[in-house]
């Protein structure tokens, strides 16, 4: 077998995840998640909260629950079915930062935690910002001709 | 060159070194796998009462050595060298775990494959004379790889079906010259034979998630050299051994010889597939690191040849050369694998 040949045979004899399958968990789990952030809004809402401090307050409640279920190593049981459900939302964030932050403490404050902890988030965060600068021009742009 | 030199890859020692003893020393999950009774020390604590993972990691290795040498009832000083790696950047659960031992020290890095590597070093050592008894040793834990190579432990990814779960454990065995003790004893004792040497090979193959294809071309290699050079058939063996192939890399191995003109599926075993059960321990395609390779042979395999179950094997483990730093700059993945033909007398 020449490196081609090899390649696409292990393309063939590696099992692979079923897609579809991912995709409804990761949609039913991810729903499950958004209904609990409906259900404390509404909460905070009832107890006369504006929106703008209710959605902050869902929010907060959401990334603690998520730094406590990552303190208490219980995420990766979740994500084994939710996968993006879990990760998408803004508890797979919270996830991300938490787990950082645990696993390079012994390295210490400053060159642990501290260079370590947006790891995993912090493309996020970048590209997060660079995207939402390329559309605030384009938005800027259709505004400025008039279009928008 | 010596008349010790078979073939291309292959060395067959004049004075094959018999070994004396070993210890393998694993985690809570090893444990509870198949090969669960067969271990010295079972560590319940993954954290070895150490601080981080990797200082727990080194631990392994020094409970494993020193626990070899007490079953050989020898001391450190008895030991004219230690053969060691592990999986880490700059081998620091080796240097740090057997610093303490303070025997002249080789630091090797093979990937998952250093324990065939350590044992060659270690028997050609001793067959050329340049040591009367010595240590090979390797380590691995899962959460010191986890942190190194992946995630955070507690980053919730999803493992791809692949994928291999890193064995925590350490395997340590003590080699001696077999002049050193009585032909009695000599005789009741598995010996190194010969060793049979691989080379890098690279197959282009990108996704660490599936280390067994990437590693399985080099095991084809050693093991399809070594029945030429030494002019065997797989039958002459009661077992070949890879390391941590997995599922996937089993299957690719048997594809590459048969194409080599060798059918072993007969005779084949791989570590990583026996010391977890995929089904109920949600290991995927199986075990890796060099701790897999390195405890399955320190227990079930001896244990197969001291009881005469099995008179010849070739362990081959195998070993994925990436480093973080090499994947995301987006080489690929090249395997290696050191063949050790393992021969009970009598």
């Amino acid at each position: 077998m020449n490196k081609k040949e090899y390649q696409d045979y292990v393309e063939q004899v590696t099992p692979k995840v079923n897609g579809w399958l991912s995709f409804l968990k990761a949609f039913v789990s991810g729903g499950i998640i958004c209904v609990i952030g409906q259900c404390l809004y509404n909460w905070f809402k009832s107890q006369g909260m504006m929106h703008t401090l209710a959605n902050n307050y869902t929010t907060l409640i959401l990334i603690l629950i998520s730094v406590l279920l990552t303190g208490f190593n219980l995420v990766g049981p979740i994500t084994k079915f939710a996968g993006a459900g879990y990760l998408v939302p803004i508890t797979g964030f919270a996830n991300s930062v938490a787990s950082c932050a645990i696993e390079f403490k012994r390295e210490g404050q400053v060159f642990g935690i501290g260079s370590q902890i947006f790891n995993i988030a912090g493309p996020v965060i970048l590209y997060g910002i660079v995207t939402s600068w390329f559309f605030g021009l384009i938005y800027w742009i259709l505004m400025s001709i008039g279009m928008v | 060159m010596g008349t010790k030199r078979q073939g291309r890859y292959t060395v067959m020692f004049e004075k094959p070194p018999i070994i004396r003893s070993y210890a393998a020393i694993v985690g809570e999950k090893e444990s509870e796998g198949p090969l669960g009774a067969y271990f010295d020390t079972v560590c319940e604590d993954p954290m070895m009462g150490q601080d981080s993972w990797e200082a727990a990691e080194g631990q392994l290795q020094y409970t494993a050595v020193l626990k070899a040498l007490d079953k050989a009832f020898l001391r450190p000083e008895d030991i004219d060298y230690l053969f060691a790696g592990d999986l880490l950047g700059q081998t620091i659960a080796t240097s740090f775990g057997v610093m303490e031992l303070q025997i002249p020290h080789f630091g090797l890095y093979g990937a998952c494959s250093t324990m065939g590597e350590s044992l060659s070093l270690a028997s050609m050592a001793i067959d050329g004379g340049f040591a009367s008894r010595v240590v090979a040793v390797t380590s691995s834990h899962f959460a010191s790889a986890e942190k190194q190579f992946r995630y955070p432990l507690g980053y919730g990814n999803q493992r791809s079906l692949a994928s291999t779960w890193t064995v925590t454990g350490s395997g340590a065995l003590v080699l001696e010259n077999a002049e050193e003790c009585s032909e009695q004893a000599a005789k009741k004792c598995v010996r190194v034979h010969g060793i049979t040497t691989g080379k890098i090979m690279d197959y282009g193959i990108k996704d660490s998630q599936n280390m067994g294809a990437c590693m399985a071309p080099a095991a084809a290699l050693v093991i399809a050299s070594h029945l030429k050079d030494m002019n065997r058939k797989p039958e002459d063996y009661d077992r070949i051994i890879t390391g941590d192939l997995g599922t996937v890399g089993q299957k690719i191995l048997f594809e590459l010889m048969r194409e080599e003109g060798y059918d072993i599926e007969g005779s084949h075993m791989d570590c990583g597939i026996e010391i977890f059960d995929h089904e109920t321990q949600d290991t995927h395609a199986g075990g890796s690191g060099c701790g897999c390779s390195a405890v399955t042979l320190c227990s079930y395999v001896m244990h197969q040849m001291e009881i005469g179950e099995w008179k010849r094997v070739l362990f081959v483990p195998t070993g994925a050369l990436l480093s973080k730093i090499s994947f995301n700059e987006g080489l690929s993945i090249p395997g290696i694998a050191h063949g050790v033909v393992l021969e009970k007398d009598g």
